[in-house]
């Protein structure tokens, strides 16, 4: 079926099988290579993207599902001017990546999750990232970006 | 990884989407927030051959209180139904579950429709209904129906629902007692539940007691005689049939249950 | 002031951050165009005889380009002979002749998850659709799971071989080494099986063109890679190239390549056809390594004052159903079975048995934390034994700071330490004093909750095979840039970070002026790659070393271009200029000698090793807070040090112990790969397998420690699986600490909440 998708503000439309992932959209139709697939039983997160503004696991979900509606990428965090995202400058500022496999999706995590609690709390941001499963670095500096980031946005 | 081949169909209202299931026989399903189906069907543990998605029917999304009784949409989110305020005021219970089903990426998809229809007695929204009183509202090719939750559970992943009849909406009745609580073990965070309790006034509802959500009835008619809520958990356990699996031994649920519900029976009393 | 030890972010991470790496199923190479895709059929059966494979159905599928099994694999050279070494003649590395691992499974599967087809098609949707429409007939054979079964050796896996028993030393003699202990206690433990769980799972893309074979692989070794690929397909290594792109995690467990890596290089030489293969989370549960597997007999005997006079550790290491590194693991333990204490008597042994499991290789400390792991609980079984205080008798038994270098009974020379100023510190910056009053407070009230104390102190040995050494070559360009060309292969480690800034401080090139490049055998033919903690000491100390002989070349051209004797040259490395000495004014630049250096370049090649291994060291502490209705164990404090000498950048070190934290308390609480009766595995997937997640752990306090190695001039030594080995034990002994006052004296790992109460309750019962 023809599925149309806004990624990061371009309109990617393509004639895809039924059941293609979106996912596999992204990456193979789109060419954007940042979103990864770390599982399949939807527990890992590396997928993670956002739909309609909200954080979702684009392996659990139709390309289908998407047509019509609007999706961003890691690589639609930064402005295009080559600068990173406050996100992305909180993670390396923080060392809160190592391979880098799992960070699109937990960039995107955080983003979302910043988006719906500006100011959370350690125990927050652990809770909302349960979704992300990261093996190299134990959390510690990830969740040390997120709460940074957080700090950077508050007014004084 | 990569679902059986299917064929997508969308549909635009409730009727359509009765309408494209029946057309499609015994092996169509219908597509909500995807989360519970999608990873089936990734695995190939389920292999419908035609997909009707009810994503986009914009009237099975709702919240709305009338009556003394609170309507939800079907097709609404977790995360909608966590961060209602309709919710917060009148049936916090539910409130509070559904802001800690999965992670946020599961409850932005997730629907309450998705969870209740796919029936895994694990899942913590049936237990939920049931200690609500909940009633299911559906409709299929022979009309409409309500279900009262205590009668929709039938078996593991089993409902009474016919093939090609959709979940539009649960009905539940504004809880005349102050007194809830929700209890969840599980290893980790976003584990399913090895244990859950949901207490609202004098239901208990038990998660991953049996193959479907059970009521602790002996509890409850524990309570209802005067029981005090030590005493009545200690019946928790009884006419539940819970699994032998690799989290938990059939006794350690059965004692988890006890627990559970003797916590959870505290909380909800503070809040009386 | 010198860039080395301050903290230094990473130059990786712009890139990783905005267009998310490049790792293999990213690869866009032209070369591999419209490659085909492989998808494997694997065994559902453990243990079988392979009695027919009908691909007819799966060739007629849509998009099949090719259905491949081991008929036609008749392309490639006989497996390897024995290599003869076993036991305690030499170092037990896989074996072959009787024990070989074929490619695709020939006649006999024994594990679940084996390969024994692929399919090749256009893309991987009907990869999938394709490969379930492979037929085999399997002839069941009786299954072998666990160390029970495997030793009573009716069921075997290799029958030539007439035993599952693969390697085996002789068992020591007690003698008299506990007749003179006051107190002795012995114990049987398990140290569980474990999946890496790297995020990025295996996966190899190669093309077959012009008489040369391309392979990108997810690799820690491009060049060992390389080496195996030659032998297992009978090529000449210079006719094949192995790039390592990004990889997303490795921890042992891509070491090389592997079986499953081989049969897609194979595909492609044998089909024409660029192939590529990412796996999925299920088939790596299945069929990449697992870690661990022990079973240890531990037997610890001292007196009441304290003091440890003899220790006994007999390992049972489950290989798994062929011998990768298994056999090799054991010995590690052994090696580092008497951990940072002085014990006048140290016993051990080792056999390694097959079984109808995935196979057992490196993970993350590979052998090292099951060493730690058994000592560390037998100094807690000892403690409480004769009711001392744990810390206390650590204190007793480490090894005294003027014992260096201190020779183990176990044969481990350890170069340098401080493991009493180790275990102190972390005492006093964990307020350990307070914590057991805490615990005490609530013992006797009664608490539900209650608090644990665990205590774990080590050493360990990284650069294993320091005789291996490592290369690096660095080239400085007429623009004033530098590469370095490093036969380290960083797999989140930051070494592209850690290489430029030794460039930076030995020459005064800027770091954003140095290119750091690894993982290309074309670019770099030799060189080992990155494991057993090897890169910083081995890798690292390479760059440094090219950077003096650059240095020196360079001083040589310059003193021509400057017309002054070399001795007057001097470089100014905060400016990155050369200048004649007492004349400022008189400088070149390092564009302007390398263009000087013409034709010839400015370069240096290094292959460097100092031969020995070093051994950080350290002690960690972890509070754990146990629900005792329920078992549930939460860990609310980890404190630690892990001392691997001199830090070249204390982030890159942090991280390092972050992650090894992380996956040694992931050990203790959650993780274990688990078999049924009959070889099927019950945690297959990431619902089941339990790895940590944020919600379960806590920020971690890491203090500082830097007893500088003494064999390199970086005074490095390894720091990436420290952490890991460390973690582990004390995250299982503050779980029991935390209920040893209801009776309870071990757990098992993982301390899931079910084993905790049942431990609980058993001790009740038993009172």
């Amino acid at each position: 079926m023809k599925v149309t998708v806004t990624v990061n503000g371009d309109e990617v439309a393509a004639d895809v099988p039924d059941r293609t992932l979106l996912v596999h959209f992204l990456r193979d139709v789109a060419g954007l290579t940042a979103t990864n697939v770390g599982c399949d039983t939807s527990s890992c997160g590396a997928c993670t993207v956002l739909l309609d503004g909200r954080s979702v696991k684009s392996c659990t979900v139709l390309a289908a599902q998407a047509d019509e509606r609007s999706v961003t990428t890691a690589e639609g965090l930064s402005d295009g001017s080559g600068e990173l995202h406050q996100v992305q400058r909180a993670f390396r500022a923080e060392h809160g990546l190592q391979c880098g496999f799992c960070t699109p999706g937990m960039v995107m995590a955080s983003v979302s999750l910043l988006a719906e609690n500006p100011s959370p709390t350690e125990d927050e941001v652990r809770t909302a990232l349960e979704g992300n499963l990261c093996r190299c670095t134990g959390y510690h500096n990830i969740v040390r970006a997120v709460l940074a980031a957080a700090s950077e946005r508050r007014p004084n | 990884m990569i679902p059986a081949p299917f064929t997508y169909r969308r549909a635009a209202s409730v009727d359509h989407a009765i309408e494209l299931a029946a057309g499609a026989g015994e092996d169509a399903k219908f597509l909500a927030g995807g989360h519970s189906l999608m990873p089936l069907m990734k695995l190939r543990l389920a292999v419908p051959d035609t997909l009707v998605d009810i994503g986009r029917i914009g009237e099975l999304s709702h919240i709305s209180e009338h009556d003394g009784q609170v309507a939800i949409g079907a097709m609404t989110t977790h995360d909608e139904i966590a961060r209602s305020g309709v919710l917060a005021a009148s049936v916090p219970l539910l409130a509070q579950v559904a802001g800690r089903i999965g992670d946020p990426q599961v409850r932005h998809c997730g629907t309450i429709g998705g969870s209740l229809a796919h029936a895994d007695p694990a899942a913590d929204l049936p237990a939920v209904m049931l200690a609500l009183d909940a009633t299911l509202v559906a409709r299929g090719p022979a009309g409409t129906r309500e279900i009262g939750a205590a009668d929709f559970f039938l078996g593991l992943f089993e409902t009474v629902l016919a093939p090609a009849e959709l979940l539009t909406e649960i009905r539940i009745p504004k809880p005349a007692s102050a007194a809830w609580s929700f209890q969840k073990f599980s290893k980790r965070g976003i584990d399913w539940a090895i244990v859950g309790v949901a207490v609202q006034g004098g239901n208990v509802g038990l998660v991953n007691m049996g193959s479907t959500p059970l009521r602790a009835s002996v509890t409850e008619q524990a309570l209802a005689s005067g029981a005090s809520p030590e005493a009545a958990a200690a019946h928790a356990a009884e006419g539940t049939s819970p699994a032998d699996d690799l989290n938990a031994p059939r006794a350690y649920r059965e004692h988890l249950a006890r627990v559970l519900v003797r916590r959870a029976l505290d909380e909800a009393g503070t809040r009386a | 002031m010198s860039i080395l030890g301050t903290r230094v972010l990473r130059t990786e991470d712009p890139r990783l951050l905005t267009d998310g790496g490049t790792y293999v199923d990213d690869v866009r190479d032209p070369e591999l165009g419209r490659a085909a895709r492989v998808t494997f059929v694997r065994s559902p059966v453990a243990h079988a005889l392979i009695t027919g494979i009908d691909t007819s159905a799966a060739k007629k599928a849509a998009g099949v380009i090719a259905v491949l099994t081991a008929a036609d694999m008749d392309d490639l050279p006989p497996p390897p002979p024995d290599s003869g070494l076993t036991g305690t003649e030499g170092l037990p590395f896989p074996l072959g002749g009787v024990w070989s691992e074929p490619l695709l499974a020939v006649d006999r599967v024994r594990f679940v998850g084996e390969p024994v087809a692929i399919v090749i098609t256009d893309d991987r949707y009907q990869g999938e659709d394709a490969a379930e429409l492979v037929s085999v007939d399997y002839d069941p054979l009786s299954v072998v799971v666990g160390f029970d079964r495997a030793l009573a050796d009716d069921s075997l896996l290799f029958p030539e071989a007439g035993t599952n028993v693969a390697v085996s030393t002789e068992t020591p003699a007690e003698g008299t080494a506990f007749d003179a202990c006051e107190v002795v206690v012995e114990r049987t433990i398990t140290n569980q099986r474990l999946a890496p769980v790297p995020m990025e799972g295996r996966a190899v893309a190669a093309r077959w063109a012009d008489e040369k074979l391309t392979v990108w692989a997810s690799t820690q070794n491009a060049q060992i890679a390389r080496f195996i690929l030659a032998g297992a397909m009978g090529l000449d290594p210079a006719k094949i190239r192995v790039v390592a792109p990004d990889v997303g995690g490795g921890f042992g467990a891509k070491i090389g390549v592997d079986r499953d890596g081989l049969i897609v290089a194979w595909a492609a030489k044998h089909t024409g056809r660029a192939v590529r293969w990412s796996e999925t989370r299920s088939e790596n549960l299945l069929a990449m390594t697992h870690g661990r597997a022990q079973r240890q007999i531990i037997k610890i005997g001292g007196n009441r004052d304290g003091r440890i006079l003899a220790y006994r550790l007999e390992i049972l290491q489950d290989t798994g159903a062929f011998l990768r590194l298994g056999g090799f693991l054991p010995f590690l333990t052994s090696l580092m079975a008497a951990g940072p204490y002085d014990i006048a008597q140290v016993q051990t042994s080792y056999r390694v048995i097959v079984s109808n499991t995935a196979p057992i290789n490196a993970y993350r400390g590979a052998g090292r934390p099951e060493a730690t792991a058994a000592i560390e609980r037998a100094i807690d079984l000892f403690a409480g034994e004769i009711g001392m205080d744990p810390g206390e008798v650590r204190r007793i038994n480490l090894v005294p700071a003027d014992k260096f270098p201190f020779t183990s009974p176990c044969g481990a020379t350890y170069d340098t330490g401080d493991y009493i100023g180790a275990l102190d510190k972390v005492l006093a910056g964990a307020g350990y004093d307070e914590l057991r009053a805490e615990q005490a407070a609530r013992r006797q009230r009664g608490d539900v909750r209650q608090l644990g104390i665990g205590l774990a102190s080590y050493v360990e040995i990284t650069a294993a095979d320091a005789d291996g050494g490592e290369t690096a070559r660095l080239v400085v360009h007429d623009d004033g840039t530098a590469t370095v060309y490093t036969g380290s292969s960083a797999h989140g480690q930051g070494h592209h970070t850690a290489w430029a800034m030794l460039v930076e401080a030995e020459l005064g090139i800027p770091m954003d002026k140095v290119t750091v490049i690894h993982g290309d055998t074309d670019l770099i033919p030799g060189g080992v790659g990155t494991y057993a903690s090897r890169s910083l000491q081995l890798g690292g100390v390479a760059v440094q070393k090219a950077a003096v002989e650059v240095r020196e070349q360079a001083r040589a051209l310059a003193a021509e271009m400057l017309e002054a004797s070399e001795a007057d040259l001097e470089l100014d490395v905060d400016r990155g200029v050369w200048q004649v000495r007492g004349d400022p004014a008189t400088t070149t630049t390092w564009a302007q000698v390398a263009a000087h250096a013409g034709e010839a370049g400015l370069a240096a090649d290094v292959n460097y090793t100092d031969g020995k291994p070093t051994f950080p060291f350290g002690t960690h502490l972890a509070v754990t807070e146990v629900d005792t209705e329920t078992g549930q164990a939460r860990l609310i404090r980890h404190v630690t040090i892990d001392d691997a000498g001199t830090v070249l950048n204390p982030v890159l070190a942090e991280g390092q112990r972050h992650g090894g934290i992380a996956q040694g308390v992931a050990q203790a609480l959650l993780e274990e790969m688990v078999y049924d009766e009959e070889g099927n595995p019950v945690t297959g997937t990431l619902v089941d397998y339990a790895i940590v997640t944020a919600a379960e752990l806590p920020s971690f306090e890491l203090l500082s420690s830097e007893t500088p190695a003494a064999i390199n001039p970086l005074g490095a030594k390894g720091i990436g699986e420290a952490g890991t080995i460390g973690a582990t034990p004390a995250a299982q002994n503050s779980v029991i600490d935390a209920v040893s006052h209801l009776g309870v004296r071990h757990i098992d790992m993982p301390l899931t909440p079910a084993r905790v109460w049942a431990a609980i309750s058993e001790a009740r019962e038993a009172r």
